[in-house]
């Protein structure tokens, strides 16, 4: 791998930028692999990464249906925070976060984190009790996080409207100063650039078709570009995920629902932080370039269409222009739509499955893209070691007939 | 946003209506019968086809009635709307097509 640097920038600027080597191989399968990881975006790359690097497991692949990080990677809003209530996510979502605060220098690939802090909004009473107790229980588990009244959002984020004749007004806010954005796309490229140089091989446009199995053990898989014979399989595949566990006779109590997103046209720096409101049900903040990345809610119903409905962009737009009046005239360039797992506490699931062999690493539902190295390393330990890391032991599949769901409707709630 | 056939209104916008998801789930009669596995299974796990998908809505905001629907997850097509308690259009392999 060639690294990336000040020196090898000046290098082929000098030659005009024709002789930049390819990020990464695309290797023709092969008909063994020691882990087939099923699903090309973040998550899964940054477990293929995970296993190359810390653990000795020998060829990996990644399949990736369609092109690297086309799915959820590329459509998230791409927000990064670990405030999340409950000791276990809190600790998953904050190993991610001080991964993600490394990142570019571990992977020579800027994934231009910018730790500009998240606010949540509270618009009633309720919203302020909650936001006081969850604030204290993320500083107990030695997160960041703080509460500003109607004056310090104003503060932190000057264009806000913090009138109080609104029917939502602005009551407060919690503020994660460690919590921003980063580009998301990078996130992917520097994971299966890095991936690569250690080894494993990337192999998109390959959808897997079928699953094989044994006496209740992975024996390979069938896939559009022939049969790979594997002990070990992870699924990644987000919201595909019940589709791919329907082959192994699996089911999951998953629900694919589309979320949206969109961009607006690119203005000058108006908007310094992360803003959301799970109350009025929008998320918002100013890209690089300029552009308003806006988040919404899912649909209602199930879909495995990348679209999203009308009505949900009437309703974030009138959140928006609650809280930022000053948007009243901005045009909106793009919308798009992804397909997200969303399991019935808002929490992932990541482990072994009832198939020996077989492990799932799904139901990230609407936030997936600030725990994405976070997963990959935990993901990574539990298909080397065949037993999940402490951080995502409380995440199986299992929790659903033990009953120790992780009820996080409320961190996670609109959010992401 | 769905055009959505009320068994008893007609056709309405989809925000009119809620969606209760997963259809022709039975409470199991015995309960206390079922390991935990299975009452998960009833309670957590889901179908959730890429493809025609039974599904339950409620008019909400309309005349208040549940019904099904059969829907194309993928084209969102509403292939066939009935009543609760009538038997769903035998149209072959509902889930994985």
């Amino acid at each position: 791998m060639t690294r990336y640097s000040i020196f090898s920038l000046a290098r082929n600027a000098l030659g005009y930028h024709r002789s930049w080597p390819r990020a990464w191989r695309s290797p023709e399968p092969a008909p063994t692999y020691d882990v087939v990881i099923v699903g090309g975006g973040g998550h899964g790359l940054a477990t293929a990464y995970y296993l190359a690097k810390e653990h000795d497991i020998g060829r990996i692949a990644v399949l990736e249906k369609s092109w690297l990080g086309g799915g959820n990677t590329g459509r998230n809003t791409t927000i990064i925070r670990s405030n999340y209530l409950w000791d276990e996510s809190a600790h998953l979502y904050e190993k991610a976060l001080q991964l993600y605060e490394g990142l570019s220098r571990e992977l020579n690939f800027n994934i231009m984190l910018s730790q500009r802090g998240v606010l949540n909004l509270a618009h009633n009473e309720h919203d302020l009790k909650e936001m006081s107790r969850r604030v204290r229980a993320i500083r107990l588990n030695g997160i960041d996080s703080e509460i500003l009244d109607p004056a310090g959002v104003k503060t932190e984020v000057p264009i806000i409207n913090i009138a109080g004749d609104v029917r939502y007004p602005i009551l407060g806010a919690s503020l994660q100063r460690r919590g921003g954005v980063a580009r998301h796309d990078a996130v992917a490229w520097g994971f299966a650039r890095a991936a690569d140089a250690r080894g494993v091989d990337i192999i998109q446009n390959c959808e897997v078709t079928g699953i094989e199995i044994a006496n209740g053990r992975i024996r390979g898989l069938q896939t559009s570009r022939g049969t790979i014979a594997t002990k070990k399989v992870g699924l990644v595949a987000a919201g595909h995920s019940s589709v791919l566990a329907a082959m192994a006779g699996l089911r999951l109590p998953i629900e694919s629902h589309p979320l949206q997103a969109m961009v607006s046209e690119p203005i000058k720096p108006v908007l310094n932080s992360v803003v959301m409101s799970n109350t009025v049900h929008v998320y918002v903040s100013q890209s690089d370039k300029g552009e308003l990345v806006i988040g919404a809610g899912i649909d209602g119903f199930n879909s495995y269409a990348q679209r999203g409905s009308f009505q949900v962009v009437e309703s974030q737009m009138g959140a928006l222009l609650e809280l930022f009046p000053i948007f009243s005239r901005l045009r909106m360039l793009r919308q798009w739509g992804g397909i997200v797992d969303v399991c019935p506490d808002a929490s992932p699931i990541v482990g072994k499955t009832p198939v020996d062999g077989l492990y799932i690493n799904c139901g990230w539902g609407t936030g997936g893209f600030k725990a994405t190295p976070g997963s990959g390393w935990a993901f990574a330990h539990t298909i080397a070691r065949n037993e999940p890391h402490e951080l995502n032991a409380p995440f199986t599949l299992e929790r659903f007939s033990s009953g120790a769901l992780i009820d996080e409707h409320g961190a996670a709630a609109v959010a992401h | 946003m769905l055009l959505i056939p009320c068994p008893w209104c007609g056709h309405r916008d989809e925000s009119e209506f809620t969606c209760g998801g997963e259809a022709h789930i039975q409470r199991p009669p015995d309960p206390a019968a079922l390991d935990d596995a299975e009452w998960a299974d009833y309670v957590f796990m889901r179908t959730n086809p890429k493809g025609r998908h039974r599904e339950r809505w409620c008019h909400s905001h309309g005349c208040g009635r549940w019904f099904n629907v059969e829907r194309h997850t993928v084209t969102h097509d509403i292939v066939a709307v009935y009543r609760m308690g009538e038997t769903p259009p035998d149209d072959g392999d509902v889930d994985g097509s």
